[in-house]
């Protein structure tokens, strides 16, 4: 039925067995490979933290890790291979075609899909991008084999098969998933869901180009332009230091300006939970949690935050959380680190003060600078 | 021209309820809706249709009950709806869905007319992966254009579609043939409210059920659990951290808790008062 490979894998019954019994194919598979994600000349971070993961798992595997980096000819290429081999690439596999210089689905998942045919990863990380996912879907339905989006935890078993934890059912539970008889494993994890790794400047490894068969004129889809964000419509949201958040507990969407008062006094970002966005309180681009950004700041203040795990999965990364709520029995206060049980609305207001004060002292006064 | 929107019911996540005992879900009485970022794209299929002409199919997989979100669609305003219903395709993941489905709209195609867009919503609510849409687009060799933000032109005459894509850093202005699959990014439009003769007309509509054969699948293995290569083999609450979250003494005064809550934070991570120092100060 597929057109995309007209031969389906030799399925037989029980194709998704829980015997874990590989099938001779995919014996050869062999390795840990991370997609580097590069647009317009810049790696996206999220690549250097699947690296870190891909590390650990290559480790324990006793493999090699390996990146996959593509793109126009050019600098960026060699550029994009000496940073993973600083977060902890033992090699990369480069393929430098002029059609791959911005992102399309076709000659990406072309690509992609021919360097793993050639090359055979057991696993295969990408970051869960608008690219990565993009990207990923087409290549693990060309592969006909498993892929698990939005890990939260990736570690290799025992029997060294792929475990991929993530949410499941809207975040309100966990759930581990293996792709026990199909090779690549593939799983895809968000921006700063995992650690960033130590740099290790001046790390070599070593470069494997691979060549792939692409012309323009064989490429449906057009780019007719790229309209750049202006910087104020990005959010740092994700990569700040200190983040402060509201939830259903403020009440109002009128209150939500209490949070932005406090996160404007102590320089920090603003971000909300999932309900306030649902209610249209709040723009989509300021969700923390499974389905909006990841964070791991220093110091994260929850403000009338119930703690759902969508939400927890957004926020574990951060050292310090600090959780605002009337209920003692809010699941926050099961993994935040410090609380007072009290009403935010009310609370926010006195924090923000107090904070003003303590910190005025070092306020720089922007109008005269 | 033919626009195919592909839709899922699924549980109001809102409303749903973890057993604080067993650590399951409790489905009793969470009422269910249509995934909500697959309203952006049927609204986007609704409006082209009454621009260029045309008609707008709904297709879901699911259980029998799933017809309930085609309805639905219906009085928001499509022609038509599938529903793809089948004991074989209980347990599918992404791949063994996108493969049932794509069975279905290839049926769609013969049956009802040429399909020149199928829009798939962004990701689910329930299981948030977005790999149904580009899985289909794949089996089905569709142009792919994901995360879509406008879309600018469908020309039928020469079978072409404008359009503006949400990338890392900015927006890919982007053209591509039809056939072609795209999801569209909430809040890329307002989706409207049925009109009364669409509520009338959806009520007495017939929804067009098939199952695996009469969807044209002959290998029921590709479907369901024994398509499926990944296995979920637990199902988990996360474990509270060994120790519950210190709590300050709420004060006397707001102020005083809020003195109170900022000692504890400095006592329990010294360095804090150093980085907020630096963010105050501009840095």
């Amino acid at each position: 039925m597929s057109d995309a490979k007209p031969a389906a894998p030799a399925a037989g019954a029980g194709r998704a067995s829980m015997k874990k019994e590989l099938p001779e194919r995919f014996r050869n598979h062999k390795h840990v490979w991370v997609f580097i994600e590069m647009e317009r000349g810049v790696v996206h971070p999220v690549s250097f933290e699947l690296l870190g993961q891909g590390r650990k798992l290559a480790d324990k595997l006793g493999v090699e890790l390996a990146g996959v980096v593509m793109g126009a000819p050019g600098p960026d290429i060699l550029h994009a291979c000496q940073e993973s081999f600083a977060y902890g690439a033992d090699l990369c596999y480069t393929i430098e075609n002029p059609v791959l210089a911005d992102y399309r689905n076709e000659p990406y998942s072309k690509a992609l899909t021919a360097v793993v045919e050639a090359h055979k990863p057991e696993i295969l990380l990408l970051g869960a991008t608008t690219l990565g996912r993009d990207l990923a879907g087409s290549v693990a339905t060309t592969l006909l084999t498993g892929l698990t989006a939005d890990c939260t935890e990736l570690n290799v078993d025992d029997d060294k098969s792929l475990a991929a934890t993530r949410p499941t059912f809207g975040g309100s539970l966990l759930c581990t998933i293996y792709t026990l008889n199909f090779r690549p494993q593939m799983a895809t994890a968000r921006p700063r869901a995992m650690p960033m790794p130590e740099r290790k400047e001046g790390r070599e490894g070593r470069i494997v180009p691979f060549a792939v068969d692409l012309h323009e004129q064989d490429i449906i889809t057009k780019i007719l332009s790229f309209i750049p964000d202006r910087d104020s419509n990005k959010t740092n949201l994700a990569f700040a230091d200190v983040v402060v958040a509201g939830g259903m507990g403020l009440q109002g969407p009128e209150n939500f300006q209490l949070v932005k008062n406090l996160a404007a006094v102590l320089g920090a970002e603003y971000g909300c939970s999932r309900p306030l966005v649902q209610k249209g309180w709040v723009p989509s681009d300021r969700q923390i949690g499974q389905t909006g950004k990841t964070i791991r700041p220093k110091l994260y203040i929850a403000a009338g935050i119930s703690g759902a795990i969508q939400h927890r999965v957004g926020v574990e990364g951060a050292d310090l959380i600090v959780a605002i709520n009337t209920d003692k029995n809010a699941p926050i206060y099961d993994f935040a680190h410090l609380g007072i049980v009290t009403d935010a609305v009310r609370f926010l207001p006195a924090l923000t003060e107090a904070f003003r004060k303590r910190l005025s002292p070092h306020t720089r006064d922007r109008m005269a600078g | 021209m033919h626009f195919v929107v592909c839709i899922k019911q699924v549980p109001d996540s809102a409303q749903i309820r973890v057993h604080p005992v067993t650590n399951t879900i409790m489905r009793q009485g969470v009422p269910t809706i249509i995934n909500p970022y697959d309203l952006f794209s049927l609204e986007e299929a609704l409006r082209w249709r009454d621009k260029v002409g045309g008609e707008v199919t709904v297709l879901t997989m699911g259980p029998p009950m799933a017809s309930d979100s085609l309805r639905k669609a219906l009085t928001i305003g499509a022609d038509r709806a599938v529903l793809l219903t089948d004991r074989f395709f209980a347990g599918s993941d992404t791949l063994a869905t996108s493969f049932a489905l794509s069975a279905a709209l290839k049926k769609i195609g013969e049956t009802f007319g040429k399909i020149d867009i199928v829009f798939c919503g962004k990701q689910t609510i329930d299981g948030d992966t977005a790999q149904v849409g580009p899985g289909v687009a794949k089996r089905l060799s569709l142009e792919q254009i994901t995360y879509v933000s406008a879309i600018n032109e469908v020309n039928g005459e020469d079978g072409t579609v404008t359009l503006e894509r949400r990338s890392e850093g900015g927006v890919q202005v982007l053209k591509t043939n039809l056939p072609a699959m795209i999801t569209m990014l909430e809040g890329s439009n307002t989706v409207r409210r049925g009109r009364i003769d669409d509520a009338l007309r959806a009520a007495r509509a017939e929804i067009v059920s098939w199952n695996a054969k009469e969807a044209g699948i002959e290998d029921v293995t590709m479907c369901g659990l024994r398509g499926s290569p990944t296995v979920v083999k637990k199902v988990f609450a996360p474990s509270p951290r060994a120790e519950k979250a210190a709590l300050v003494e709420v004060g006397a005064t707001p102020a005083a808790s809020a003195e109170a809550l900022i000692e504890a934070v400095l006592a329990k991570s010294p360095k804090i008062e150093d980085d907020l120092i630096k963010l105050a100060s501009g840095f």
